[in-house]
């Protein structure tokens, strides 16, 4: 269907040749302007399936496609200009250590090629937006646990991804604060961005309306009814809209 | 804040990396590397200007006297040399030296005052040969025949070894070259491949948003080009040091042999190059480098 932005079909994932499928046989399609949240067990291959689909890992079996395209034919050179479509919240926040907060932020808009001048004001209010105005100079080592990640989901929504995928973003943050993000992740989502959040948060899951559910199970989506799978019409408009 | 759009356009690149050169003693190597090739560049100089003015020299340069006390049989005989000169096929150019120009060397040789009037002086003809050791020995045989005064030195016998070596002494400058540039791109190459170990977060990083392996090494190849300059500076004026020293050292000898392999100019424009050169090799060396592990991993 036109309308996925991301499609799976039989996907299996292995990290070493000796051991188990760490995924097996996923099929899921998400719908562009979806939002889902990714649940799971810990150890059930949420991380593993989010690796995918930010492009650090390839499927070992069956078929990926983002934006319509299959990810197994995607050339070495082609990876820079998908992986700038996409926002990505690392569970470990991945800053880089000897930057500013600020530069940091600035970091995707820099590698597309966005001048000084243009990316000052935006990272600059998406700092003040996550509470960190005052922190903008500090290197991420001498930030906290939740300081750091408003970073990371700084970094990830700054250049207004067309697919955000955040590993846990709201683990280290209070519930207030866990709110605000949500509120940040649904603004992106009202402007047209697909959004998937692996979280264990039960809380987060009735603030934001529209979302649907994923559960991950021992590898692999637990979708009784096939909605994921093969999404009705209906529900992708309604995601849509 | 008000730099140069250029240098405003790199400054947030630079900062990707932490500050400073390279760890490890990459920039030091390189300067001990460039140090040395600049070195042998000027000794193989110096030896290509030494054999150049040697070649001119002993380019089948002989010389005949016509040792002859009595003034009246000396001219005789020096002007029957001079016409068998004339007629031989191998003669390129046979000139009589004046003899006040003979008086001169001779006294130069022996000390002012040491010649009397009645000393008798050797004529003496510089000629050019064509036909080399072969041409000598022909002319020397048929001179002492018609004029049994007549003696023939050929410059170019004790000048030959000293040829070959100057010639030797080049091939080994030029060899040294060679393995100093081998060395110094193995020594960059080794110096990339540790940068890039030493990212490998970082690097993934960059690359999970969206950089591509142009950028990345651009970062890299930034520093290791920094690293060279420096090198290339240091080595240029610790070579530039020695030279100049070495320079003064050899003007005192007053050796024409050694004032024949005194640099020119344009050779110290050529050493001044090498470091230039030096950096080039090992920005591409890097970027070559670079370039490849990157693209071998994922
Ligand atoms: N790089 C890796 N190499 C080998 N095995 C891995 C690797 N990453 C994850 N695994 C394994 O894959 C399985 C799934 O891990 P994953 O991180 O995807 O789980 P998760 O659902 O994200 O867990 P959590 O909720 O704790 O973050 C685990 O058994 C883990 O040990
Ligand atoms: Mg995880």
């Amino acid at each position: 269907m036109a309308g996925d932005v991301v499609e799976l079909e039989n996907v299996g994932l292995r990290y070493s040749d000796a051991g188990a499928e760490t995924l097996r046989d996923v099929r899921l399609r998400l719908t562009r302007g979806g939002f889902y949240f990714l649940t799971g067990p810990s150890g059930a291959g949420k991380t593993s399936l989010l690796k995918l689909l930010y492009l650090q890992q390839r499927p070992t079996r069956g078929l990926l496609r983002l934006f319509g395209e299959d990810v197994a034919a995607l050339g070495r050179d082609r990876l820079p200009a998908f992986r700038r479509r996409i926002g990505v919240v690392f569970q470990d926040f991945r800053l880089i250590r000897h930057l500013s907060a600020f530069d940091n932020v600035a970091l995707p808009l820099r590698v597309s090629g966005t001048s000084e001048r243009d990316l000052r004001e935006p990272v600059r209010e998406m700092l003040a937006w996550v509470g960190l105005s005052k922190r903008q100079d500090a290197k991420p080592a001498t930030l906290s646990g939740g300081e750091q990640q408003r970073v990371a989901i700084a970094r990830a929504v700054i250049g207004r991804p067309e697919l955000l995928v955040a590993d846990e973003p709201t683990g280290n943050v209070d519930p207030g604060m866990a709110e605000r993000l949500l509120h940040l992740f649904d603004a992106l989502n009202q402007l047209g961005t697909t959004v998937v959040i692996a979280t264990h948060d039960v809380h987060l899951f009735g603030r934001a309306g529209r979302a649907r559910l994923l559960r991950l199970e021992h590898g692999t989506i637990a979708d009784p009814t096939g909605e994921f799978a093969h999404p009705p019409r209906a529900a992708a408009l309604a995601a849509a809209g | 804040m008000r730099q140069p759009a250029s240098l405003r356009l790199d400054a947030p690149e630079r900062r990707l990396l932490p500050d400073g050169r390279a760890e490890g003693p990459m920039p030091w190597v390189l300067a001990i590397m460039l140090f040395l090739l600049i070195l042998a560049a000027a000794g193989g100089l110096a030896m290509t200007r030494a054999a150049a003015g040697l070649g001119e020299g002993i380019a089948d340069r002989v010389t005949v006297q016509i040792v002859e006390a009595d003034p009246a049989a000396r001219e005789r005989g020096t002007a029957r040399a001079l016409q068998l000169l004339a007629a031989d096929p191998a003669t390129r150019r046979a000139a009589r030296v004046p003899d006040a120009e003979v008086a001169a060397l001779v006294e130069a040789g022996l000390g002012e005052g040491a010649l009397a009037a009645e000393v008798a002086l050797p004529a003496m003809i510089d000629v050019d040969l064509a036909g080399g050791a072969a041409a000598v020995d022909e002319l020397r045989a048929r001179l002492r025949a018609a004029v049994p005064a007549a003696r023939v030195d050929a410059n170019g016998r004790w000048l030959a070894p000293v040829a070959d070596l100057v010639r030797l002494l080049r091939l080994l400058a030029a060899g040294l070259m060679v393995l100093m540039l081998a060395a110094s791109a193995a020594v960059v190459a080794l110096a990339a491949r540790a940068a890039l170990n030493g990212h490998r977060g970082t690097i993934e990083t960059l690359h999970l948003l969206g950089a591509t392996d142009r950028q990345i090494v651009r970062l890299f190849q930034r520093r290791i080009a920094l690293d060279a300059v420096f090198g290339g500076a240091v080595a240029l004026a610790a070579a530039a040091a020695v030279l100049l020293l070495l320079g003064a050292r050899l003007a005192e000898l007053q050796s024409s042999l050694v004032s024949l392999a005194a640099l020119r100019p344009s050779s110290w424009a050529l050493l001044a190059a090498l470091p230039a050169a030096g950096v080039l090799l090992a920005t591409l060396v890097a970027r070559a480098t670079l370039l490849r592990a990157l693209r071998r991993g994922p």
